[in-house]
């Protein structure tokens, strides 16, 4: 980096006076050589893109040559009746819904046992933790192998039971569901850790006199364990929506969208009926819409509900 | 919000508790215990159960999916173990993590030291502006980052993946060093600069050696988003060789998907690295993790 600017950027004698304070040539120069490489890097692969999106979701173009063929509106238009985009929407409600009723309670039970002095907890949580940090894709086809109604745990199930072999990825009704389990295994030991942090920052003197007071440890966990939780459960449910609202890589290995186009999400539509088909004006279409809803819910979420967070 | 994880180091083993500091006693105990030896051994099985797949012939496999082998067949790990290609895909994908670490580093420190420490025209605004990066995914603009790609000559080069990588962490890295320098005692700033120590010096021989839990806390998000990866690099990279090992991983259960066996070995010597760091760096990874997401 810049280490040889120093000396024309020495303060002179006038900044002694008022350090920190009044700009100086030093100043300056930092401006002038540390922002620019974030700003730039920033503008070209965040902020462009995103405006281009914008610009390319009204063409129909195939990426060759400068976008031409202007269709107006007509690609939100086909987003609207498109079935597959349809339930994707769908999908990606079911992610959220899922999050937020079994996740999350799941995690702050979990979280309850295990941040105090429960014999092994500091093994607990590491346990927990650990699906977190697999890539997506290698827990995806770790769960393919596991429903897999031939060779995983799903043909363990059947076969004790004397039924035929089941493919859960591949039936159109439950596939979906197959998605869910492996969602809520591998991010619910991340929640836990959050609630577990935050937990341990609740003053104990708090319970302390609640107990000396007569109150139930229900009562002590309703009225004062998951108040001061607050915070971190409106910060939790922030993240699972987020997070819910791209999700992607975990699709790919196990149905790849399908079957019979049952099992995408936004992105996933996105990436397959978009960009692999170079269907660019389209797929930049389906990138508004996801970035219109994330902006929304997280300028929305933020001004309502964690004003005081 | 920023308070429920203080620093982005180890967090001390803190604990909550009943109160009156004493642990909770007696059948509830081990009526807990035994809830909790269920679940990990839940959380566990598919990861046990991939591990000992590897060790299998696939007729075993069929008859006895998640038991441990009756034979050890240690065929499946060596003969990937020995190939050119496991080791491409971890190299590549070690090769990009690491750059993306470092120039966001250095990218993300040298911007907020500006944000954190000088006023100038418009300084809110830039700062507004390279927060607007944390309203929306990567996802977002898949398209048009593929169509920059190409346009610049990076399709399936390293760059490609690294550049927008760094782009999309700046916003955050941004948010949590700023936040990070602030917190280091402004006397100091005002001590080195009547010395007549400049910014620059100050930045090198203070701000970042006093920095390293933060520094740390971005680099693990950083390292472990660019590590598992996978939308970026299946639209930049496209030849095998420049794959990154998920990539690699998703190619070679498309080749070996009748070889249950093989794709077992291959997951699990693939997430080997990942898992061993974790256990060595436990606490670090933990805390940079959720230390990352709930500050920002």
């Amino acid at each position: 980096m810049a280490a040889t600017t120093y000396a024309e950027g020495q303060p002179t004698a006038a900044t002694y006076v008022e350090p920190a304070r009044r700009m100086t040539l030093n100043g300056w120069a930092v401006i002038v050589i540390f922002l620019p490489p974030a700003l730039l890097l920033f503008t070209v692969f965040v902020a462009l893109p995103m405006i281009e999106a914008g610009w390319y979701s009204f063409f129909n173009w195939d990426g060759y040559g400068p976008p031409q063929k202007f269709i107006g509106l007509k690609n939100y238009g086909y987003l609207v009746g498109n079935e597959v985009f349809a339930r994707a929407l769908i999908n990606n409600g079911l992610v959220i819904v899922a999050s937020l009723l079994v996740q999350l309670p799941l995690a702050l039970g979990v979280a309850m046992t295990v941040a105090g002095r429960m014999p092994g907890a500091v093994w607990f949580r590491m346990i927990f933790f650990l699906p977190y940090i697999l890539a997506d894709v290698a827990a995806g086809l770790i769960w393919h192998f596991m429903f897999d109604g031939d060779y995983g745990l799903a043909s363990t199930i059947t076969g004790a039971l004397g039924l035929q072999p089941y493919f859960l990825l591949a039936s159109k009704d439950w596939a979906f569901s197959a998605i869910l389990i492996v969602i809520l295994w591998k991010y619910f030991g991340f929640y836990m850790m959050l609630y577990i942090a935050a937990l341990q920052g609740i003053d104990k003197t708090l319970l302390e006199a609640a107990e000396m007071d007569g109150a139930t440890p229900f009562q002590r966990f309703r009225h004062i364990t998951l108040p001061l939780l607050g915070p971190m459960i409106r910060l939790s449910v922030f993240f699972s929506v987020v997070g819910a609202l791209q999700l992607f890589d975990i699709v790919v290995p196990l149905t790849g969208g399908g079957p019979f186009n049952t099992t995408h999400t936004m992105v996933s539509f996105l990436y397959y009926f978009g960009l692999t088909r170079m269907r660019i004006g389209f797929g930049s279409a389906v990138g508004v819409v996801l970035f219109l809803i994330c902006v929304t819910f997280t300028i929305g979420y933020r001004r309502l509900l964690m004003r005081d967070d | 919000m920023t308070d429920a994880v203080a620093t982005g180091a180890p967090a001390p083993a803190a604990t909550y508790d009943e109160p009156s500091g004493r642990a909770p006693r007696g059948l509830t105990v081990i009526l807990m215990f035994a809830a909790l030896v269920v679940l990990a051994g839940v959380v566990l099985l598919p990861i046990v159960a991939t591990a000992l797949g590897g060790f299998k012939e696939l007729g075993e496999l069929h008859s006895n999916p998640i038991g441990l082998p009756s034979v050890w067949v240690w065929s499946n790990y060596w003969s990937i173990l020995t190939s050119l290609r496991y080791w491409q895909v971890l190299g590549n994908s070690l090769l990009i993590a690491m750059l993306t670490v470092a120039l966001t580093l250095a990218l993300a420190s040298m911007a907020a030291f500006t944000f954190a420490h000088l006023r100038f025209f418009g300084d809110r605004f830039l700062l507004n502006y390279i927060q607007l990066g944390l309203l929306f995914p990567v996802a977002t603009a898949i398209v048009p980052i593929f169509i920059k790609v190409r346009d610049l000559g990076l399709l399936n080069s390293y760059w490609g993946v690294i550049l927008p990588q760094v782009a999309f962490s700046l916003a955050m890295a941004v948010l949590l060093l700023r936040n990070g320098f602030k917190q280091l005692p402004i006397e100091l700033l005002d001590a080195a600069m009547m010395d007549g120590c400049g910014y620059f010096k100050y930045f090198f021989y203070i701000t970042l050696p006093l920095s390293g839990p933060i520094l740390s806390t971005v680099a693990v998000i950083a390292f472990v988003g660019s590590w598992n990866g996978y939308l970026l690099p299946l639209i930049v990279l496209n030849s095998e060789s420049r794959y990154t090992w998920t990539l690699g991983l998703m190619a070679y259960q498309g080749e070996y998907i009748t070889s249950w066996q093989l794709v077992l070995a291959f997951i699990t010597l693939m997430i080997l690295p990942a898992i061993l760091m974790f256990l060595m760096a436990q606490r670090w990874i933990v805390a940079g993790l959720t230390a990352g997401a709930v500050k920002s």
